[in-house]
């Protein structure tokens, strides 16, 4: 066990399944960084840094650098992954999925169905998602519940270090194709995380924190504010349970609804736009499963219905925060019960 | 390399064996028992074999809408092809494919494809398992004219340079994306042209001619086999029927198909070819026929009879776990 940083956590999961497998390969634009070019490479680690120094220990057979063609590289990841490897394949942002989203939802996510069971398609894809860096409308959106809504596709989006880590090297052992998404503004978040590789199950919820008066859903970074609402919220009294699904697709749905009987109020945060992301989704489950649990409407926090701004005043007012996710709770808390209205 | 006397046989019993295939379906179709969306290979069986005749199954292929040559060529059960075209529980994919998205990994037949384009990515990474793995395999994405024109062709063409790949594409131009010509739709004269600008070697043939395609597939297989990267075929070839079952095509010419069927027909080319040199005479091919079209009557009351999925096959093959 030691400190280690989100980005950290994910370059050493990448490392113990690469030399546990070596079925295991990555591709991506700039994963080593400067194939071809007549300076250094894998000084870099690409954009992110994250995948630093794996090109020096499994070389060009196991770190490949490809041209800025998604659609390629997506496709050939799902295309070695349906032919004996386990491709890892780093869409830089999620944004680009619009240039190779066939690849994804037409081919690897169908293949096992299409095919009448015969396909397995252990494929991972990497991607960064989320607002914060001021990187503007093509490089900061939440696009996991597009993935979400596709059947054969698994969806991953930690919430810390610990989480990255074990839920990574789930995803490059599971058979099924994985999209895993690592929200850019966590990458420098420390936190403790065991040296040795561990798995963290798909489909089965986190229970962040427990608490009497209200469940709040907070998918992805948004688990941090939800973590930090509550801080604020436990000295005014009001007790918050906070739940991290980890997975969007499968979805522990179950563990949401138990405490949804048990508390009666539901503050949902996501980060992805309003019109059908987590929140709505989720919101819609539980008001379909458990409307007779609620004391209150359920309330949902996101972003408004526009692209991330640029401009720092602009985003700042864009991302759902601990405030805004307070705000929504103690709502929730100021209705008057439901159910005792009703009798 | 001499094509042996069983090569000879094998190769026009898949040529026969395809076109059987194809015709019953076109007829079968037209009385309402094959459900959706089926477009046929007919007319381009020299394509689909002359090329898979190279090939086993540790090599992968990679085809279109029009997938059912090249399943057959790939050694896929034409039984089974028959049940999935029906939507049979025993068919190929259990029925839950059907003629666009008929596949046989286990044969290397990575599917039929009901994105135009979709294919060569994905032969990309066929050919990058084969080499990393070190299995000798080699990947083949069979692409159409209006294919061609995707930009998923284009990237995976540059790829496959780049890293060197086993990898052969194989444009199977038959003049017509959908009902628009390619004289129309391909930027350049013709599509081996493109073949300089992804940094591969490309040749032309005629897809009538069986040992035209063959001679050229060999050669590109070998040079794939070899380390040597990939090759672009073009294979110039008509289809005898429409784009899709239904298709009016008023789009072609007045006695176009029936000019090919009578001069260029390359089930004939090779029958003449193979009798006048020689090395096969007409008898046996004559039986080959009779037997295909006895195989071929079977495999439609087996698929007819067969039963469908139920309800409890609707849920599973999402995922391998869940």
């Amino acid at each position: 066990m030691s400190r280690k940083s989100f980005r950290q956590a994910i370059n050493e999961a990448l490392a113990q399944e690469m030399r546990r497998d070596p079925r295991v390969i990555l591709m991506g634009e700039d994963v080593s960084g400067g194939s071809g070019s007549p300076g250094q490479q894998d000084a870099w680690g690409g954009p992110l840094g994250v995948t630093k120094g794996l090109y020096s220990e499994f070389g060009p057979t196991r770190v490949l650098d490809t041209p800025i063609t998604e659609s390629a590289f997506i496709g050939a990841a799902a295309g070695a992954a349906a032919s004996g490897l386990r491709p890892v394949a780093e869409l830089m942002f999620v944004d680009f999925m619009g240039v190779c989203f066939d690849q994804i939802f037409n081919q690897a996510a169908k293949f096992r169905y299409m095919f009448g069971g015969k396909a397995v398609t252990p494929l991972t894809i990497r991607t960064m998602y989320g607002a914060g860096f001021r990187a503007a409308a093509q490089h900061s959106q939440c696009l996991y519940p597009l993935f979400t809504h596709i059947p054969g596709l698994k969806c991953v989006i930690p919430s810390s270090p610990y989480e990255a880590k074990g839920l990574l090297i789930q995803a490059i052992r599971d058979d099924d194709p994985v999209i895993f998404f690592e929200h850019k503004v966590l990458y420098d978040m420390e936190e403790e995380v065991p040296d040795e590789p561990y798995t963290i199950p798909f489909g089965e919820a986190n229970l962040v924190r427990e608490g009497e008066d209200v469940t709040i859903v907070a998918i992805g970074r948004m688990v941090q504010m939800a973590k930090a609402a509550a801080e604020t919220l436990a000295k005014e009294g009001i007790d918050c349970t906070i739940i991290d699904p980890r997975t969007t697709s499968p979805l522990d749905l179950d563990t949401i609804l138990e405490s949804v009987e048990e508390t009666g109020r539901l503050v949902v945060v996501d980060e992805a736009s309003p019109r059908c992301n987590m929140a709505t989704d989720i919101s819609a489950q539980v008001a379909d499963q458990a409307f007779g649990a609620l004391k209150a409407p359920i309330k949902m926090v996101s972003p408004p219905h526009v692209p991330v701004p640029f401009s720092a005043a602009l985003e700042d007012l864009y991302i759902p925060d601990a405030g805004k996710v307070a705000a929504a709770v103690r709502a929730v808390m100021g209705a008057p019960d439901r159910r005792e209205a009703a009798e | 390399m001499q094509l042996s006397r069983d090569d000879l046989l094998r190769a026009y019993r898949q040529m026969r064996l395809i076109r059987e295939f194809e015709d019953r379906v076109h007829l079968e179709f037209a009385t309402g028992d094959i459900p959706g969306f089926v477009h046929l290979y007919a007319g381009e069986e020299a394509s689909a074999v002359g090329v898979c005749l190279h090939l086993t199954d540790r090599d992968s292929i990679a085809s279109t809408h029009r997938g059912h040559g090249h399943c057959i060529a790939k050694d896929c059960d034409p039984v089974a092809m028959m049940k999935e075209i029906y939507g049979r529980r025993d068919g190929l994919c259990g029925g839950k494919g059907g003629s666009m998205h008929i596949a046989d990994l286990s044969k290397g037949m990575m599917g039929a494809n009901g994105i135009v384009g979709g294919g060569p990515p994905l032969i990309c990474g066929a050919a990058l398992a084969a080499k990393t793995l070190g299995t000798g395999g080699v990947a083949v994405a069979f692409v159409g004219d209006g294919g061609s024109n995707q930009g998923t062709t284009f990237e995976a063409m540059n790829l496959a340079t780049v890293w060197k790949l086993p990898a052969i594409f194989v444009f199977e131009n038959n003049g017509y994306a959908e009902a628009t010509s390619s004289k129309y739709s391909v930027s350049c004269k013709d599509i081996v042209e493109r073949a300089q600008a992804f940094g591969m070697p490309g040749v032309q043939v005629d897809g009538h001619d069986f040992f035209a395609v063959w001679e050229a597939a060999r050669e590109a297989i070998d040079r794939a086999r070899s380390g040597g990267g990939p090759t672009l075929i073009e294979v110039k070839l008509n289809r005898y029927y429409g784009h899709f079952e239904g298709d009016a095509q008023t789009y072609r010419a007045p006695g176009e198909v029936d000019a090919v069927r009578a001069q260029r027909d390359s089930l004939d080319l090779f029958r003449n070819r193979v009798t006048e040199a020689g090395l096969l005479d007409g008898a046996q091919l004559d039986a080959i026929d009779a037997e295909i079209r006895q195989a071929i009557d079977r495999a439609v009351a087996d698929a007819k009879a067969a039963p469908v999925p139920g309800s409890a096959d609707l849920l599973t093959d999402v995922y391998v776990s869940y």
